[in-house]
Parts: C-alpha cells; sequence; structure tokens
C-alpha cells in the first residue's frame, strides 16, 4: 500500500505548490482587448507597475486577453471578469454597457480624445515585390487576388477593413449603395479564410502563406514587418483609409466589486502621459499627442482618411447595418456561395 | 456485497452532474428553437461543407488505419525482429500525445520549410493547410486504435486452420485471403468504427494544420467554435446536435460490432 | 476501447509453424513497410518537437519555458489534472464496483453511458458547459449575483476536463473487477471482515494496476485537453491558460521556439505516460504467467492479485 501512499503525497505537493502559487497579496487588474494590441499592452504593463509601485508602494500585476474585439466584448458579457476593456472599436464596448449595464452609456466621455489614446490606420500588407500588384481597393476585387481579412462578426480590425473598402467603394462609385454592396461583395467573394481575429489572419497570411494580400492594422503590419523582416514583405498604404480609434474603458461594476476602481482608473490613464504615448508609438500606435506623434512622423506617413462619424454616422448607425443579424455582410455572405 | 446503494448512487449522481445534465442543458437549449430556424442553422451551405469534409476526411483515415494498421498488427504480433517491443510501444503515442501537439508538430513537418515539406513541396504535394493535411492528422490520431482492436484477435487466431489451409495447396496469400481475412473482418471493422469515432469529434490536431478555408477546410468542430465566437449560440448548437447525434450513432454501431466480435471469438 | 483496454494477455502460439508461415523475403518486407511506417509517422513527430524546441539552443529553450506565463500554465495544467484524477478515480472506483459485483436491470445502458463522453467532441463537451454556466445560460445569472465565477476561470476547466476523461478509470476498472470476481470479498467477510476493510485489503490490491493504468492514461488526457479546455478557458494570459492552450497562444505570437518547448514538455509527459504503460502490461503478463504457473502446480486456494 506504500505506493499508493506515496503517490497521495505527491498530489499533496502538487496542490500546495499550486494552492502557494494563487494566493499573494499584490493588486491584480485583467485587461481584456483585441488582436492586434498584445505587444503594446506587454510593454504598457511593465511601465504602469514601475509607475504604480513608484507612486504608491503598491505592486499591480496586469493580466491580458487577447481576440477578435467582438468576441471579447461577449466574453465580457459571459462574464470573463475584465476590470478595464481595450477594444478595437466603441461600438463593442457600447455593447457590453447596453446588454450587461457593468458600465455608464456615458464611458467614451469619461476620458479624453474620444476615450482613445491612439489611433491607427487601415494598410495593405503584400508578399515581397507585391506580385499581384497591389496598390489600391479596386484591385482586391479582382479574380484570382486571394485577400485575408479577419470575420467582422467577431473581429474589431475587420469591421474597419470592411469599412474602409465601403467607403472606398462609395467615392469612386458615385456614392451608390447597391454598387458599395456589389463591390464588397466581390471582395469577400476573394477572401479564402475569414480568422476570428487580426492576429489569426496574420498568423494565416504570415505563417501559412496563405492569400496575396492581408488586409491589417497598419500596426499589424509593421510588426509583421520588423518580427519576419522587410525581404518577405511589403507594407502598401492605400490612397484612401479609414481612421480606427481603439477605445479604452474601466468596467464599474467589476471595478467596484473587485476594489481596483483606483488603479484601473490611473493604468488607463497612464495610456496618455508622454510615457504611455512613447510606447504606444514605438508599438506602431498613432499617439495623440503632436509632440509625441512628431518624433515618429517618419513612420507614420500622412495619409487621407475618412472617418467613421463622417461617412457612416457613426458606429450606433453602422454597425446594425452592417454587421447586425441580417445585415449587409450577412447578405453578402449568404449571396457569396 | 454490500455497497451497492453507495456506489451505484455515487455513480449515477456523478454520472448526472458531469454528463447527463449538462448534454440535456444542451438539447433542452435546441428544443426552445423553432424547427427551421434549427434546420437553417445545422444544415447551412458552410455546415454541409464542414460535414463533408469531417466525415469524408474522418472516412479516408479510418480506411487508411485500417490498411496500415492491420500491417502493423500483424507484423507485430505475428514476427520476432528487433525493435518490436519499441514499436509496439510507438503504437500508442498518438494516444498519449496531447492533440494541440500533434497538430503543431505535423504542421511543422509539412509546411515548405519542415523535414518533409522540403522534398513533398517541390513535388507538388502540399499536404500542411489543405484537406490532406487534416485527412493525415486524423490518420495519425486514430492509428492506435485499429492495431490495439486487431492485436488481440490476431493473437487468438488458430494457426491450425492455417495450416490446414497450406496442407491442402493453398499459398500464403490465398490463404490469408480466405481464411485470415475473413476472421479479422469484425475486428477490422470495429477497429474502423472506433477510428472513425474518434476522428469525427477531433479538434485540437486539426486547427493546427488547417487552413481554415471556408467550404474547403474547415471541420464541422471549427465550424461550431466560429459560431460561438460569433456568439451565435443558436447556430453552435445546432452544428453540435448534429455531430452528438453523428456521435451517439457511432457509439451504437461500435457496441454492436464489439458484441459480435466477442461472439466470433468464441 | 481499444488504446485505453489494457492488453489481453499475450498468449503466443509458438506451436508448429509449417506452410503457415510468409517466405523470409515477405515477412522481412511486411516487418520493413511497417516499421518505416511507424517511424515516419510516429517517431518523425515526436524527433521533430525537440528539434524545433532546442533548434535555436539550450539557452533559448529554457528561456521560454521560465516565463511567467509559462510557468503559471504549467501549474494551471498540473492543477487541473489534480483535481480531475482522484475525482474520477473515485467515481471509477465506485461504478466498477457497482457495475462488476452486482447484477441490475439496465447495466449495459449504464456502462453505454459511461463510454458517452469518448465519443463527444471535445469542442461540444466545452459548449455544453457554456450553455449552462455561462451569463447567457441557465446558471450564469444566479452564479453572478453571487460573484462566482466558472467559466473563464478555474472551475470550468476543471468541469470541461471532467467531462472528457471522465470514462478513463471506471473503462479499465470494470473488465479487471469483472474478472477478479467476488469469491474473494465473500470469503474475507464470512472471516468478519467490514465492507470497507474488505474492499481495502482485498478488491483495491487485486485491481490496483488496472486501477494505475486508468490513472496514467486519464492524467495524460486531463493535462493535454485541448478543445473543451479552449472553449471554456478566456485565455487569460497567466491565469486560465494550459499547457496546450499555451502552446496555441505562442504559436499565434509568432514564437515558434516557445511554442514548441512547450510542446516538448507535454510530449516528454506522452513519453513517460508510454514508459509507464509499457511497463505496467509486462509486470500484468509476468503476473500472469506466475498465476498460471501456481495454478498448474501448485492448489487452487492461493489468491489470484499477490500484494
Amino acid at each position: 500500500m506504500w505506493r499508493i501512499h506515496s503517490a497521495l503525497w505527491c498530489w499533496a505537493l502538487v496542490w500546495m505548490w499550486t494552492a502557494a502559487s494563487v494566493e499573494g497579496k499584490e493588486i491584480q487588474l485583467l485587461n481584456v482587448s483585441y488582436d492586434a494590441t498584445r505587444e503594446l499592452y506587454n510593454e504598457v504593463n511593465v511601465a504602469f507597475a514601475k509607475h504604480w509601485n513608484e507612486r504608491t508602494g503598491d505592486t499591480v500585476l496586469i493580466r491580458q486577453s487577447h481576440g477578435g474585439s467582438a468576441k471579447q466584448a461577449r466574453s465580457v458579457m459571459e462574464g470573463l471578469p475584465a476590470d478595464v476593456v481595450t477594444l478595437a472599436l466603441a461600438y463593442d464596448i457600447d455593447a457590453v454597457s447596453k446588454n450587461s449595464k457593468l458600465l455608464p452609456a456615458d464611458w467614451q466621455q469619461r476620458l479624453p480624445e474620444n476615450a482613445s489614446p491612439y489611433t491607427s490606420v487601415i494598410v495593405f500588407l503584400v508578399r515581397r515585390g507585391n506580385p499581384k500588384a497591389i496598390h489600391d481597393w479596386s484591385d482586391l476585387v479582382r479574380p484570382g487576388v486571394a485577400v485575408i481579412t479577419p470575420n467582422p462578426k467577431t473581429s474589431g480590425g475587420a469591421r474597419w477593413n470592411y469599412l474602409a473598402a465601403w467607403a472606398y467603394a462609395l467615392e469612386t462609385l458615385g456614392g451608390d449603395e447597391t454598387k458599395a454592396k456589389e463591390f464588397v461583395a466581390r471582395l469577400y467573394r476573394n477572401v479564402p479564410v475569414l480568422d476570428t481575429g487580426a492576429r489569426g489572419a496574420a498568423t494565416t497570411f504570415v505563417q501559412r502563406g496563405i492569400g496575396d494580400v492581408l488586409i491589417a492594422w497598419e500596426n499589424e503590419a509593421r510588426l509583421a514587418l520588423r518580427e519576419f523582416g522587410a525581404d518577405r514583405f511589403e507594407l502598401v498604404m492605400p490612397p484612401l483609409t479609414i481612421l480606427a480609434e481603439p477605445p479604452v474603458a474601466w468596467v464599474d461594476r467589476v471595478v467596484k466589486r473587485r476594489g481596483t476602481e483606483e488603479v484601473a482608473k490611473a493604468y488607463l490613464e497612464f495610456l496618455y502621459t508622454p510615457e504611455g504615448q512613447e510606447i504606444a508609438g514605438r508599438n506602431f500606435f498613432r499617439p495623440r499627442r503632436p509632440e509625441v506623434a512628431a518624433r515618429f512622423a517618419d513612420q507614420f506617413p500622412v495619409v487621407r482618411w475618412v472617418t467613421i462619424d463622417g461617412v457612416f454616422g457613426g458606429w450606433a448607425k453602422a454597425q446594425p447595418t452592417h454587421f447586425g443579424e441580417g445585415g449587409v455582410f450577412d447578405q453578402i455572405q449568404a449571396v457569396g456561395r | 456485497m454490500p455497497g451497492f446503494g453507495l456506489t451505484m448512487g455515487y455513480t449515477l449522481f456523478y454520472l448526472s452532474v458531469i454528463v447527463l445534465i449538462p448534454l440535456a442543458g444542451l438539447f433542452l437549449r435546441v428544443l426552445g428553437m423553432t424547427w427551421s430556424e434549427f434546420w437553417g442553422m445545422a444544415m447551412s451551405p458552410r455546415a454541409m461543407a464542414a460535414y463533408r469534409l469531417t466525415f469524408g476526411a474522418s472516412f479516408v483515415a479510418a480506411v487508411i488505419n485500417v490498411v496500415f494498421g492491420t500491417l502493423t498488427a500483424w507484423v507485430l504480433v505475428r514476427y520476432s525482429f528487433p525493435g518490436k517491443r519499441f514499436l509496439d510501444a510507438l503504437v500508442d503515442f498518438p494516444f498519449a500525445l496531447p492533440t494541440a501537439v500533434a497538430g503543431l508538430t505535423l504542421s511543422s513537418l509539412f509546411a515548405p520549410n519542415g523535414w518533409l515539406g522540403q522534398v513533398l513541396v517541390p513535388m507538388g504535394i502540399h499536404v500542411a493547410y489543405t484537406p490532406l493535411g487534416v485527412t493525415l492528422a486524423l490518420t495519425f490520431i486514430g492509428l492506435p486504435f485499429v492495431v490495439r482492436t486487431l492485436q488481440p484477435v490476431l493473437e487468438q487466431l488458430e494457426r491450425e486452420t492455417e495450416e490446414a489451409a497450406a496442407t491442402l495447396g493453398a499459398g500464403r496469400l490465398r490463404t490469408f485471403v480466405s481464411v485470415v481475412a475473413p476472421t479479422l473482418f469484425p475486428a477490422a471493422l470495429t477497429g474502423f468504427a472506433l477510428a472513425f469515432a474518434r476522428a469525427i469529434g477531433e479538434y485540437g490536431s486539426v486547427i493546427f494544420i488547417s487552413s481554415g478555408r471556408q467550404f474547403e477546410s474547415e471541420i464541422a468542430p471549427m465550424v461550431i467554435v466560429i459560431r460561438l465566437d460569433e456568439f451565435n449560440t443558436n447556430g453552435a448548437l445546432a452544428i453540435a446536435v448534429v455531430m452528438l447525434v453523428a456521435s451517439f450513432t457511432m457509439l451504437g454501431v461500435i457496441n454492436v460490432l464489439e458484441r459480435w466480435v466477442s461472439r466470433y471469438q468464441h | 476501447m481499444a488504446g485505453n483496454t489494457p492488453r489481453r494477455v499475450r498468449e503466443s502460439h509458438r506451436k508448429s509453424q509449417r506452410g503457415a508461415e510468409e517466405t523470409p523475403l515477405v515477412k522481412w518486407l511486411l516487418v520493413g513497410t511497417a516499421g518505416l511506417f511507424l517511424l515516419v509517422f510516429l517517431l518523425l513527430p515526436l524527433v521533430n518537437v525537440f528539434a524545433q524546441a532546442l533548434g535555436k539552443g539550450l539557452g533559448a529553450y529554457f528561456k521560454a519555458l521560465e516565463h511567467p506565463d509559462t510557468l503559471s500554465s504549467i501549474r494551471l495544467t498540473l492543477l487541473t489534472a489534480a483535481i480531475c484524477v482522484p475525482l474520477n478515480v473515485v467515481f471509477g472506483v465506485c461504478a466498477a464496483w457497482a457495475v462488476a459485483k452486482f447484477e441490475f436491470r439496465g447495466k449495459a445502458l449504464l456502462i453505454t453511458l459511461i463510454d458517452l463522453p469518448f465519443s463527444v467532441s471535445p469542442v461540444v463537451a466545452g459548449l455544453v458547459y457554456v450553455v449552462v454556466f455561462g451569463l447567457q445560460g441557465y446558471l450564469g445569472p444566479w452564479l453572478a449575483d453571487r460573484d462566482l465565477q466558472v467559466i473563464f476561470a478555474v472551475p470550468g476547466i476543471v468541469l470541461a476536463t471532467l467531462f472528457v476523461t471522465f470514462p478513463f478509470v471506471a473503462r479499465e476498472l470494470i473488465p479487471v473487477m469483472q474478472a477478479t470476481g467476488t469469491d474473494q470479498e465473500q470469503a474475507a467477510m464470512t472471516l468478519g471482515a467490514s465492507g470497507w476493510q474488505t474492499f481495502w485489503r482485498v478488491t483495491l490490491p487485486s485491481v490496483k494496476w488496472g486501477l494505475l493504468y486508468g490513472v496514467i492514461l486519464c492524467n495524460a488526457r486531463a493535462m493535454g485537453e485541448f478543445g473543451a479546455v479552449s472553449v471554456v478557458s478566456g485565455h487569460i494570459t497567466g491565469l486560465t491558460d494550459t499547457m496546450p492552450l499555451r502552446v496555441e497562444k505562442l504559436y499565434i505570437s509568432y514564437d515558434s521556439t516557445g511554442a514548441f518547448a512547450v510542446a516538448s514538455l507535454l510530449a516528454l509527459l506522452a513519453l513517460v505516460t508510454l514508459v509507464a504503460k509499457t511497463w505496467l502490461e509486462w509486470r500484468q503478463e509476468r503476473q500472469f504467467e506466475a498465476a498460471q504457473h501456481v495454478e498448474t502446480s501448485t492448489s487452487r486456494d492461493e489468491g489470484t492479485g499477490p500484494t
């Protein structure tokens, strides 16, 4: 019987090790974010922990969860206990606020700049030498061009991609909604893989070698260039793009329950400080502070962009029209095959 | 004997809490849908394409496994050769290896710069990120089931009948086809069913090696996860129910087959 | 089910082989084909895991493993197995006792139900718990009001793992207990032993190898489960990532060395499982041979399971 006893001892040891690691005096925050911010928040979290420790003497440990923005928002609604949400677009946080009452409807007024500490634009990533000669949105609907973009139902980046294509079509096809829809439908017929998040789409394009062009966040594209080298990929800036404003918010009900309100707010405010802005720029997000943005000027070429409010009348209107149940995207998918 | 009430009670309690009640919850949710709603989601073109790949690739994988599994079992039971014990133990490797690791290493082996991909890709054989890769992963995870079903049957096979056939002048191949094969058939079929049943539910190994192209490289569990990520829970449930019905059917078929095999053996 | 049924003890027919034997050429051709197939198809993937993990040197390998998030995923995986294996052992022993020692109606149905999780897709297994415990599900709102977190936390991961590893121990124990019968227990009780004493002193020792076998397989699956856990985890880095989930996360973070480093630990686990399994089978075989020897040479009233 000694074997059974020694087995029991082993279990006890595993238990003690795991249990010992669970407790700890530090403050923990959970930041539920979208796909393209993995590297950004890795760096922000270290810097903020240091900053907070210097200010208060407490240690803070920030946990991350990443995925497609809509998917993440819905996980929060399903009960993922996020102290802060840092998502790809305002509608996803609106949805959390509306459906679960976890935070007030006016969350976007609580922090400066529409609660978006950094911005980005949508660009193309193509294979080296641009073999399919892709320079503009019209090149994406040509037959034989395989386009990689994630699923707008789950990914925030994918919705910016879609809307940028739509805005281009509206402008070049004389503002005709039917023609724009036809254009976007043709584009999505060229999409072989709809990943759930921007990172999954980038993996499909970069590591699995599928597709001729990846529609991506500027930061995601530049990151892929840095990680895999400019000898394999090229960045193409389309003549017209959309300005993406990824917003941040603390989740009132969670922070009140867990007593983390103060540190959660400080964490988000940190993103607006020169240090936070500097980190954003280093991770290829366009900083809001002009003096920081100036330092990264050569990294972020000036480009003509539209905004969600300008062309689509804001997310509250664009989301149900295009991405809701039975919306334009569903119609496109249904007739696509 | 004491303890029937206690053990039976606990068995039923645990079975209900972990398996039956949650599964019933799932079916209850589905019953809340209208029939046309359910049917539309369960049989959408994308789901249909995924079923085709799931069942088709699982079928092909199980066939490959029967061929190579029979060969392997035969070699392991009938012959002695150096390294036999090692190969015998190796057969269980796919069973012991976490599926995510299997998918990761297979996709890296067959990627254009992988050990096997380097050779195959220039020959025009693309395995990684194609339906072929999905089939390969399903073959990998199914192999032990066929070998381990056939081994005991082969071990109990009466050598005398084979010898009698040989005495009557039958060649070795002829003996195998007309004497050995019919005896092995029920076990081979059971092995096939087990490998097939295992393959249709597989997820972990496939997601690494599948390209995820809709209508081409998507298996049914992947569509369930995608629907879930879209928070189209009903859509996920509809496909899940189809898969559950398929698994229950396979479970029934396997039960019948196993009874058949044991009757055959005695 | 094959693969997890203890191999029936070998009874090789080494008797006459005249005429019923392939020519050496055919034999070696078959052995060569099967051997090559197994080596390329099974061994190469294994070697590849370690080659990729160690490709950038030992330093990079250990650096990848020392990452705090990787360590926490190892911890979570161990914790999950440490909870799931004992629970399934208790269940397996109970189920095997009820099924093997008693006759009752619906026995076949019960065994089929115990097998059920084997045939359910892991993804569906995870989905089932989302439906029950999600905030949009049956119990979610009630749990949320009481600040109880099930899915997207450790309890959900444990539940999903319990589901997929559910039959392993029971499946191994039922045939073993059926084979040993009830004679010894009845003898012990006639001699005045209580039910518990009989169980601890007689039943458990006689099935301990089958039990260990089930534990090994259950543990391997508990530590390696991907699909079911992936659905309920919430993927919080450093908190709800198990080792297989960590492998995937590192892979899509463009960190191939890290992914393979964690994968190599899991492959190592598989190897340990295989060695333990082979060793157990070898022991069982020897025990069986010894028992047969005893049975034929000495009187019959000796117990089958030497402790």
